[in-house]
């Protein structure tokens, strides 16, 4: 052995040693605990920190929040708040016609609902078939494809407050964008204040700045379809719009499956990005449920603790039943992949 | 036996750390609209130079933080030790009576006494705090855009309709995307709306339903917004109750008229520099009146202090005589200590040669107030009243209610807000 071999071994034989010895201290506790309680025992040992954490910060939020949904009153301590049973919950749903939202008591919270619908459907739809887009252009032998997977996938790693900031900077009124569309020659619009644009703006900075991520999920279900089926596809003389609705869509189902739940829980949540962009404006056009929720548990003047947590109980278990569907999915993926 | 002392000495000293406030340390949250930030911390450095058992931290927080996080920490029973607040009113039951704490409490009764009530619940005698400022809301003009038009600025009395028209000119004139902009905020349109007859208090003394003086504003706000004269960006794009000011746009020559209030005096005075120049209105009159809307920003202390007297001692050092008029001075803020006022001779620190006159066309303004403004600042749901008039009216601008559907609106929110606070 050189030299320099055994200083090397010497040298992680010593880091190594206060490892070893705390290895061996903690051993002596952990070997007694799994001899009384058996490997179970031990799961749960290790899993008790991380479940404490769960529990203190949304078990208990949550179980507070239902109390809290049952109360009205502008105080926060739970004992200066009288019990008003479901009120809050009558309150929010007291409608003559859920589709028109000037007819519910609450006409700011079916907006929000009204709004985050549309949202959903139509961010959700185009976030997939971008994603779908870019991971099949992005699978392809292209220059530079591991440059271009970095810079769509760049936008996931901001902070929403700056996807939000840097598009308002580019759509305001003194923009970036009307720069340009002046220096065409063109007549500058007010984006953010025309109920259209604003949603489209909401619209396509959330899938710019959510497409990288689902982009990856599906760029990995490609890579993993087998290429022997393309290369006799390709020997039948196949046209490539048939390639794709009969092996690569199928084949890719589960995968778009999991985008689809996951973009429909995103979107359903949606806030920060959007409240930075627009405010909620123009009017309320963009105001979606959790900006209603923040809005008048904490920011408005008028705020309402009680129907906040009403509110968020009511939009939980959308989310509830989104997440009952992708577990589903999941199941269903999990068997079809046992069965092959 | 050594060991179990030096460990009683460590746990005394982590419990002392956990109550995160030892003797002498005063916490107070503090916004900005201008300089005074700096001129606040030079303050104190200067009473903590002199008083080293007091350590004060000034956290310098966003206006926003003050408006939607104080209030939830302060219904917590936490906070800072001393806080400067504008919703000073409906928090009045979070804060520190310091009458039997301070040194001479006549002193507070004579110099403060005129704004005692605005920091207090009803009916009690207690001292809260007192004003850093008295504000009040009113007009800017650029000046130097209405000469480039040639259009000539109205007068003392002008009307609201006389300036809209002549800022439309100028607008029109130098190609301008709108003629003025008001902030977004019921606070602001509220001194119009008085100007016009309206009157939020009930004889009960809770609110009273929307009447024709706040109607016949709004309507012409929402009639000139409608027409692109009011710059639609301010409170369109936003919803709910969010503040947002068209500061920006005035300083950057968008829109020659800009209606916001006496705090903005040493903001525009910084910003602007020597781009333009730049005059105080005053607040256009309406049928009933050329009101603004006072109000101001006071520094209070907060009941959940564990440090009372030391706070006391910071309060007595602030409310001085010497210490309000060196502020006024530095900050360009009106006082509201009435010996200073009284005294005069405030030598306002600014060489820009708009200033003076701005902050000398607000003092007069103060004394055309009318009654039906003055009594909102001292009540409880003023607030209320402003939020839901912005949401509701936002909503009509952006067309997605109609003003009559508004006004049932406004009631409905202002209703809710009441019995919800029972």
């Amino acid at each position: 052995m050189s030299a320099v071999a055994t200083l090397k071994s010497w040298t992680g034989a010593v880091l190594a040693a206060p490892v070893f010895w705390l290895a061996l201290i903690v051993n002596v506790p952990l070997k007694a605990w799994q001899r009384a309680t058996g490997t179970g025992g031990m799961a749960a040992f290790f899993l008790a920190p991380n479940m404490a954490i769960f529990g203190i910060f949304v078990l208990v939020p949550l179980v507070i929040n239902f109390f809290y949904s049952a109360t009205s009153g502008t105080a926060y301590f739970l004992q200066d708040r009288s019990y008003v049973g479901l009120e809050q919950y009558q309150r929010l749903l007291d409608c003559s016609n859920y589709l028109d939202t000037a007819t519910c008591r609450e006409d700011l919270f079916w907006k929000a609902v009204h709004n985050t619908g549309l949202f959903v459907i139509v961010q959700v739809a185009l976030l997939t078939v971008v994603s779908m887009a870019t991971a099949l252009i992005l699978n392809r032998e292209i220059i530079g494809r591991s440059f271009w997977r970095a810079v769509f996938f760049f936008p996931v790693l901001l902070s929403p407050v700056v996807t939000g900031l840097i598009w308002r900077w580019i759509l305001q009124r003194q923009g970036l964008l009307n720069m340009i569309v002046h220096d065409f020659g063109g007549e500058p619009h007010n984006w953010l204040t025309d109920r259209f644009w604003a949603f489209t703006a909401a619209v396509s900075v959330s899938v710019w700045a959510h497409m990288g991520f689902y982009t990856l999920i599906l760029l990995a279900g490609l890579q993993a379809i087998p290429r022997d089926l393309y290369e006799a596809a390709e020997m039948d003389g196949t046209r490539p719009a048939r390639v794709f609705w009969r092996i690569t869509l199928p084949l890719l189902m589960p995968n778009l499956l999991v985008v689809i739940v996951l973009a429909l829980i995103r979107a359903v949540q949606i806030f920060d990005e959007v409240y930075v962009l627009t405010g909620g404006g123009p009017g309320t056009s963009t105001l979606y449920l959790t900006q209603y929720i923040y809005e008048i548990g904490f920011a408005s003047l008028l705020r309402n603790p009680g129907l906040a947590s009403a509110a968020s109980i009511l939009m939980g278990l959308v989310l509830v039943v989104l997440t009952l569907v992708q577990l589903q999915v999941g199941r269903r993926g999990e068997r079809k992949g046992a069965r092959q | 036996m050594k060991k179990t002392r030096t460990l009683l000495a460590a746990l005394s000293v982590s419990l002392l750390a956990s109550t995160s406030a030892f003797a002498g340390d005063v916490r107070i949250m503090w916004y900005s609209d201008g300089v005074e930030g700096d001129v606040i911390q030079d303050i104190l450095n200067r009473f903590m130079k002199d008083n080293p058992d007091i350590h004060i931290t000034l956290d310098n927080v966003a206006y926003k933080v003050i408006q939607e996080q104080l209030p939830i920490q302060l219904e917590a029973g936490q906070g800072p030790d001393i806080a400067r607040v504008t919703n000073i009113k409906e928090l009045a039951q979070h804060w520190l009576d310091l009458r039997p704490l301070v040194a001479d409490a006549k002193y507070w009764d004579d110099n403060f006494g005129d704004t005692l009530d605005w920091m207090r619940p009803d009916g009690s005698k207690a001292i809260t705090g007192f004003m850093t400022q008295l504000t009040l809301t009113g007009g800017f003009a650029n000046k130097t855009l209405f000469e480039q038009a040639g259009v000539a600025l109205p007068g003392d009395k002008a009307t609201w309709d006389d300036w809209i028209n002549a800022a439309a000119e100028v607008a029109k004139s130098q190609q301008l995307p709108a003629a003025f902009a008001i902030d977004r905020s019921g606070h602001r349109i509220s001194g119009a709306n008085v100007s016009f007859g309206a009157n939020y208090i009930g004889a009960d003394g809770k609110p009273a339903k929307v009447d024709d003086g706040t109607k016949a504003f709004v309507g012409k706000l929402v009639d000139w917004t409608a027409k692109g004269l009011m710059l639609k960006d301010t409170w369109v794009s936003a919803a709910g109750s969010t503040y947002r000011a068209a500061t920006d746009d005035f300083i950057n020559a968008q829109i020659p008229f800009y209606y916001s209030g006496s705090w903005q005096v040493a903001n525009l005075s910084t910003k602007i520099g020597d781009s333009f120049d730049w005059v105080a209105t005053g607040s256009p009159c309406g049928t009933a009146g050329c009101s603004g809307l006072k109000g101001g920003a006071a520094l209070v202390a907060i009941k959940y202090t564990k440090n009372p007297k030391d706070v006391a001692k910071v309060m007595d050092y602030l409310a001085s005589e010497a210490v309000v008029k060196e502020f006024s001075e530095r900050t360009l803020f009106l006082p509201a200590h009435k010996g200073v006022i009284a005294k005069g001779g405030l030598k306002w620190g600014s060489t820009d040669k708009n200033v003076g006159p701005a902050l000398d066309k607000f003092v007069q303004a103060a004394g055309e107030t009318l009654p039906a403004a003055d009594a909102l600042p001292p009540w409880k749901w003023a607030n209320a009243y402003f939020a839901a008039l912005v949401t509701r009216v936002s909503q009509v601008m952006a067309g997605e209610l109609t003003l009559d559907a508004a006004w049932v609106k406004i009631d409905q929110d202002i209703a809710d807000k009441v019995a919800e606070a029972k």
